[in-house]
């Protein structure tokens, strides 16, 4: 059995949640086995969701304390689950709450971790082989899990999603969670004003810039920009460092790591630390006035000029698109 | 007082070009200039050395789970300010027994507050510090953007899905220091000076349980050309992307 934890975020079982399944699915294929997925604090259109991404079984929890992003008491839920199930194989998605959680499991049950697997893996004997991506996205490694339990986590956006017609059986499952000793104490959360948009790590779409802006109050055309797209917008180091744009903005090797469809960079040079956050975006294009600027290297498209000009005509004409779709 | 504990983890520098030798199975180190993983110097180190410069720690300890070739980087920690280092003999670098590692070493030797870098440019497994976190039975915060402490109890901010969150945690405590926690700090000549004579200790590995390994590398495909578009020309990208890239 391939247990898989999932989350529910603003309603919905979150994107990453869904590929998680769908990876699980893919591994019970392969291994002769079936999906168990956990719900915490899910309703029923929610968990009929999981059904449709390949949960054969939902294990359901319902607990108000398991809201408070504690990673403790949630990797204590998930090693009960674990334990009562029998699982070998554990997939978590390699998000803020599965870098916190599927590392606290992995000590708790020795069990071997790839953190951000970009493939499916293969088996070998009785070890799992499976690919993640390291040295900032700069090369891959093929990693061998030699430990009885083994848990994968996935890097989001690098598998898609398929729903179908599965419908799963639900159990109600209750954890004990006397014996966690959190001393965490929540005082208050601010939520990231991304006015509706997805998050950058989920984005599909995203239109970023730099220092080529010259100023923040350069902005209103990248927001343009994003929304005709629905993209998320994000940001060069720099940009974030002098707070012209939010912190979680910031995109790269020390920033957020990203793997959209599409990555729009404008006035972004193209800096190696920069690149070794965005290069897994499937297709990106560079505006950039300098013809020499690096990032051409790492474009599949590319418009030399000058982005005060160049923006305002591509909102244009991704309207003008937009109108000729409907 | 309370002893601070800072994992840290030596990296090929973030402008490297990465290559790998004896059939791709090896990181090829051949000219390449090796550095302190930047979250655990200028976000756990730093902020540790700031809150031992303000009288809340009595010791900033490094400790590298890495062979001797490492020394050098663990030097540069003593240059910034860190009291002492050890070095646990070993090339790890599967997650669980570095973790472990460390874990056994804070156990053993008391250490209150274990502030981990968020991940490694080289591995990027951002697993260590909640496995520390798992090996100890201690709350993790991770993700920590601002870090204070008032006697036993710390005040941390640290991102969330879609956001960000104020906790309170009472000591010991495991953190994973992102971007916020410190600014970066250039090492004066004093420290610099000093770090030759700072203690390094180096201990023999406490365990050999290692779950995972690397059988093979392989570089990211680059990108083959990259395809100019006329600024006059903007319809024929927009068009492009839908039908050649399928994007939007
Ligand atoms: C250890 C380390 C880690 C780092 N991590 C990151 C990271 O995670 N993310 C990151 O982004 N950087 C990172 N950096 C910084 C990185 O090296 C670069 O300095 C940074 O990416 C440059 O940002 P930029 O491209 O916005 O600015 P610049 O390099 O100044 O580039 C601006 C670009 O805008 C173009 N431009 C100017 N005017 C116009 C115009 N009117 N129209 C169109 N184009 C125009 C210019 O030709 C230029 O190419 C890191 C650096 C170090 C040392
Ligand atoms: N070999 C190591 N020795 C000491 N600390 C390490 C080592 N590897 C990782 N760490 C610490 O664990 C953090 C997360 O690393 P990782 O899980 O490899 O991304 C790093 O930022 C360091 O603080």
């Amino acid at each position: 059995m391939i247990l898989v934890y999932t989350e529910i975020n603003k309603g919905k079982v979150k994107k990453a949640s869904l590929e998680a399944i769908n990876y699980g699915a893919k591994i019970a294929e392969l291994t002769n086995s079936t999906v168990t997925a956990i719900a915490i604090n899910a309703d029923a259109p929610q968990i009929e969701e999981m059904g449709k991404a390949g949960a054969k079984k939902i294990v359901s929890i319902k607990n108000d304390a398991l809201n408070s992003n504690d990673s403790m008491l949630l990797s204590a839920t998930v090693e009960q689950i674990a334990n009562a199930e029998g699982a070998k194989i554990i997939v978590f998605s390699f998000d803020i709450t599965g870098k916190a959680v599927a590392p606290r499991l992995s000590a708790r049950l020795k069990a071997g971790l790839v953190a951000g697997a970009v493939d499916y893996p293969t088996i070998n004997g009785n070890n799992l082989e499976v690919k993640k991506s390291v040295f900032s996205g700069k090369a891959t490694a093929l990693y061998s899990i030699n430990s009885e339990i083994k848990i994968i986590s996935i890097l989001p956006n690098s598998f898609p999603v398929k729903l179908g017609d599965n419908a799963a059986t639900v159990v109600e499952f209750t954890a004990d969670l006397s014996n966690v000793n959190s001393k965490i104490v929540f005082k208050e959360k601010k939520s990231n004003d991304v006015g509706g948009m997805i998050p950058l790590p989920e984005a599909e779409l995203v239109v970023s810039a730099g220092r080529g802006m010259k100023g923040p109050e350069n902005w209103g055309m990248i927001e343009e920009l994003a929304k005709e797209l629905r993209a998320t917008t994000a940001c060069s180091r720099p940009v974030a460092d002098m707070h012209w744009r939010p912190h979680h903005e910031h995109v790269g090797q020390t920033g957020v790591a990203i793997r959209p469809n599409l990555y729009i960079a404008i006035g972004i040079s193209g800096a190696i630390q920069h690149l070794a956050g965005v290069n897994g975006s499937k297709t990106i294009v560079v505006i950039n006035s300098d013809k020499e600027a690096p990032f051409f290297k790492s474009a599949d498209y590319g418009i030399l000029g000058d982005a005060f000009t160049i923006v305002p005509k591509l909102v244009e004409a991704i309207k003008k698109f937009k109108a000729n779709q409907n | 007082m309370m002893k601070i504990l800072v994992p840290i983890s030596n990296v090929p520098d973030t402008t490297t070009k990465i290559a790998f030798t004896n059939g791709d199975t090896e990181f090829n180190t051949a000219g390449v200039q090796f550095i302190i993983n930047p979250y655990d110097e200028w976000y756990a180190l730093v902020r540790a050395l700031e809150l031992k410069e303000a009288g809340k720690a009595e010791k900033v300890t490094v400790i590298h789970v890495g062979l001797a070739d490492s020394d050098a980087t663990i030097r540069k920690a003593f240059a910034l300010g860190a009291d002492d280092g050890v070095r646990i003999d070993n090339e790890g670098p599967d997650a669980y027994f570095v973790a472990e590692q460390i874990a056994n070493y804070a156990k053993e030797n008391g250490y209150e507050l274990i502030m981990a870098g968020k991940e490694t440019i080289s591995f990027n497994g951002s697993s260590v510090g909640a496995m520390i976190a798992g090996f100890m039975d201690l709350p993790l915060v991770s993700l920590a953007t601002k870090f204070d402490l008032e006697g036993n109890k710390a005040t941390i901010e640290h991102d969330i899905d879609g956001g960000t969150q104020v906790v309170e945690c009472e000591l010991p405590l495991v953190v994973s220091c992102a971007k916020g926690m410190a600014e970066q700090r250039i090492p004066n000549m004093k420290g610099i000076m000093g770090a030759r004579t700072k203690p390094l200790t180096v201990v023999a590995a406490t365990s050999n349980d290692k779950l995972t390994n690397i059988k093979s590398y392989t570089l990211s495909a680059g990108r083959t050309t990259c395809k100019m578009i006329d600024e006059n020309n903007i319809d024929e990208l927009v068009h492009l992307l839908h039908t050649e890239a399928k994007v939007i």
